[in-house]
């Protein structure tokens, strides 16, 4: 089967699909034609926005792209990442501006008590009132309340594992009526949780100690010393 | 036909691709494969520098015109500074936040500069891991050997040595720093096997291992309070007229002001160039991978290394589109996932190193046996499936969230169905040659991270690239912060600006563009 005919076998309607459906979108209130299916940061450029407060990873691992959005006729505002959600016809948004919370700084390696600490370094945290507009917020579907309670009562295992996600967009800061940073606590008691309640690696620590004491000074010396075909060999052999 | 129904296959010869086995490709198939299909072999996409510390080699056109390209910044700036540091730190991801945070701990007055935010790097999304070799089984000389064959034996053994020996420290000082490892039932590190290595070495946060570091570095840059400036972006560095590097010209990009920095040294960590998107291809790289150190290095005389090859990591989604470029992890092969051609056959040991993965994907596309999109991309299958098939449901969910739920954000259940993936422009392998140190050519000019050039050869090793920042960040920031006790501020001028000037306007086509480019220009014009 030549390349041609292949094409033709399992292309899928292509002139059909290379013609973009234009749907109308409203972005910051304003109203503009784009393609359907295009990430809402590739909408923002195709109606001739630049944006550097806004753009980052690309990808949904950064954070930068925190924006509001609402669909055709839904009265709810809800949250995304513009670089990982889909225009459709009817929707409006507005990227969010970054949101001035406060972060505590600390020495990690002085605290004594870090989850007593916590409650000198951010004493909101137990003043969550249970509303749970921070996991409505949240666009990678963390239960920020249920964290934020987990930290207050010195489950920081529990915070680290549930906010693995975070991707640090803050969308959960802005909505809290207790002006609680669920994301800023999350990273406290996560570096904490690994710093001081974790099992040191014990064969770390031996490699480490190891190398300290010159174990592979001898391999080094022959793998170093050899010539360029001798290495090739032994690179060649490797499984 | 629609790709729900070309999927079919994928799942109906599922059972008899568990049977088999693939050979990697004895050594002279596989050059003559990468020779044929990897994008660094096509000779159209290249062409030689004109001028410059590396006149006459070849590299893309990309980047051949950003090397030959003019700064922004005229040439009767005022050169008085706003800032004046021991350690100007370019950069805000992994390399940067670790340089700058060295450079603190030993003593030096630091200010980062980035031209997004503090994190906004390749290192956030990296979630193959970190290869570091502490098992029993496993050696650094291992560790060593693995990089070398996978970078075709044209690593630099010093840097690669210095790597592979520093690791386990790395690894001690990022626990320190609360950065949360995946752990065996014994409380060991666990290890995962990450392709182009002969032994499990990678230390992984499921698949978020970037995102963990980069969230703990850029709280610990926070805790420390180095000054930052964020969206400032390097456009040009200062030389005291004598070929030493004494500060650097910052673009605001909030006012477009240029803002003078006087260093006693400086630090380029600005990380790769997937979005010059070289030869057209897709990226799995940030909005700022530019590849901004190159040009500006390369003005003030820094020789670059080894900038004729990039990486082009095997599977980058070419379905949906919104996903195009983005990468889908090497953990999903390491973990056994397929890759299927469009006839439901395997083509290549999927652990085989990347260049090779990606070459055998190009080969099956151009050969007809690759899988056309809705919008007319080819892509061959990855089997995700197989992964919770292989190894009990639910594993895609537990070892890789992150993919699961990007593909789930269209609709899409990689649990239950294979994903369309096509190589993607991932990683600069070379870049501006470095001492064991970091220093470049250029005095109290340090590179570290994707920016440097030497270490990886021809091909990055899964896995090493978090290492090489970390390690190299650390001996930069501490050098140049040891360095900097010992000395005064050199003068500030552009001379190597007007030599560069000066010997371009002899090239036809030269100072073309302005570089570094900073950002891609993806905003459509009417």
């Amino acid at each position: 089967m030549d390349v041609k005919e292949f094409d033709k076998n399992v292309a899928i309607d292509q002139d059909e699909a290379l013609r973009p459906k234009m749907v109308t979108v409203e972005i910051a209130g304003k109203k503009h034609e784009v393609p359907e299916g295009i990430t809402v940061i590739k909408a923002l450029w195709y109606t001739g926005q630049e944006v550097i407060r806004g753009a980052g990873c690309l990808g949904g691992y950064c954070g930068a792209c925190a924006t509001y959005y609402r669909t055709k006729d839904d009265p709810k505002v809800r949250t995304c990442l513009a670089c990982s959600t889909a225009v459709e016809d009817g929707m409006s948004f507005t990227m969010v501006p970054p949101f001035p919370a406060r972060k505590a700084t600390y020495q990690l390696s002085e605290l004594k008590d870090p989850k007593q600490d916590l409650f000198n370094l951010y004493p909101e945290t137990p003043l969550c009132r249970n509303c749970n507009a921070c996991t409505e917020a949240c666009p990678q579907g963390i239960d920020v309340r249920d964290g934020v309670w987990r930290a207050v009562f010195g489950d920081f295992k529990a915070v680290s594992e549930m906010f693995m996600d975070c991707v640090m967009c803050g969308l959960c800061v802005p909505v809290c009526i207790a002006d609680i940073a669920p994301n800023l606590v999350a990273v406290y008691a996560s570096r904490a949780q690994g710093a001081f309640f974790t099992e040191k690696p014990k064969r770390l620590h031996e490699r480490i100690e190891e190398i300290r004491q010159g174990k592979y000074d001898q391999e080094w010396d022959k793998i170093l010393t050899m010539n360029e075909q001798q290495i090739k060999d032994v690179c060649a052999a490797i499984k | 036909m629609k790709l729900e129904a070309l999927q079919g296959l994928v799942h109906k010869t599922r059972d008899a691709r568990r049977q088999q086995t693939i050979p990697k490709f004895p050594p002279n198939e596989r050059d003559t494969l990468i020779k044929k299909y990897h994008p660094d072999s096509r000779e159209n996409a290249y062409r030689p520098i004109k001028f410059g510390p590396n006149a006459g080699e070849l590299t893309v056109r990309e980047l051949a015109a950003l090397l030959e390209g003019d700064s922004p910044v005229p040439a009767d700036l005022d050169l008085t500074p706003t800032y004046s540091v021991d350690v100007l730190v370019i950069g805000g991801g992994g390399a940067g936040s670790a340089a700058a945070l060295h450079a603190h701990a030993h003593g030096a007055k630091v200010l980062l500069a980035t031209k997004l935010r503090l994190g906004d790097s390749n290192t956030v999304m990296a979630q193959g891991g970190i290869q570091i070799a502490i098992t029993s089984e496993d050696s650094p000389v291992q560790h060593f050997l693995d990089t070398l064959k996978g970078g075709h034996m044209k690593n630099d053994h010093t840097l690669l040595k210095t790597m592979v020996e520093e690791g386990p420290s790395i690894a001690k000082w990022l626990l320190d720093l609360g950065v949360l490892f995946d752990r065996d039932p014994d409380g060991n590190l666990h290890v995962k096997k990450g392709g182009g290595s002969s032994k499990p070495r990678l230390l992984t946060c499921s698949d978020y291992t970037g995102l963990e570091i980069m969230r703990v570095l850029k709280d610990e840059v926070l805790n420390q309070q180095i000054q930052l400036l964020e969206f400032s972006a390097a456009v040009e560095l200062l030389s005291d007229g004598d070929g030493t590097c004494t500060g650097a010209i910052l673009q605001d990009l909030d006012n477009k002001r240029f803002v003078v920095v006087a260093a006693k040294a400086v630090i380029l960590a600005t990380g790769g160039i997937g979005r010059l998107h070289i030869q057209g291809f897709p990226t799995s790289n940030h909005y700022g991978a530019t590849g901004d150190a190159l040009p500006m290095a390369y003005r003030i005389g820094a020789k670059l290394l080894q900038i004729d090859t990039f990486q082009y990591h095997p599977t980058g989604a070419v379905h949906p589109e919104q996903l195009v470029g983005a990468l889908v992890t090497e953990g999903i092969r390491s973990e056994g996932g397929h890759l299927v051609n469009a006839n439901g056959e395997r083509f290549v040991n999927e652990l085989d190193t990347r260049d090779v993965v990606s070459s055998s994907i190009i080969r099956e596309c151009e050969e007809g046996r690759g899988v056309r999109t809705t919008t007319g991309r080819l892509g061959v299958w990855l089997d995700t499936p197989l992964l919770d098939i292989e190894h009990g449901p639910g594993t895609l969910e537990k070892h890789f969230p992150a993919m699961v739920r990007q593909f789930k954000r269209y609709g899409l259940d990689i649990t239950k169905d294979p994903v369309l993936i096509y190589p993607t422009l991932h990683y600069q392998n070379g870049g501006v040659q470095i001492d064991v140190n970091g220093e470049s050519g250029v005095r109290h000019l340090f590179v570290a991270g994707e920016a440097s050039g030497g270490l990886h050869g021809r091909n990055r090793l899964m896995g090493n690239s978090l290492l090489d920042l970390m390690v190299f960040g650390k001996r930069a920031g501490t050098t140049a912060a040891e360095r900097a006790k010992a000395m005064k501020h050199g003068k500030l001028t552009l001379q190597h600006l007007a030599r560069f000037r000066a010997e371009a306007r002899k090239h036809s086509g030269a100072l073309a563009v302005r570089s570094p480019m900073l950002f891609p220009d993806y905003v459509r014009k009417e």
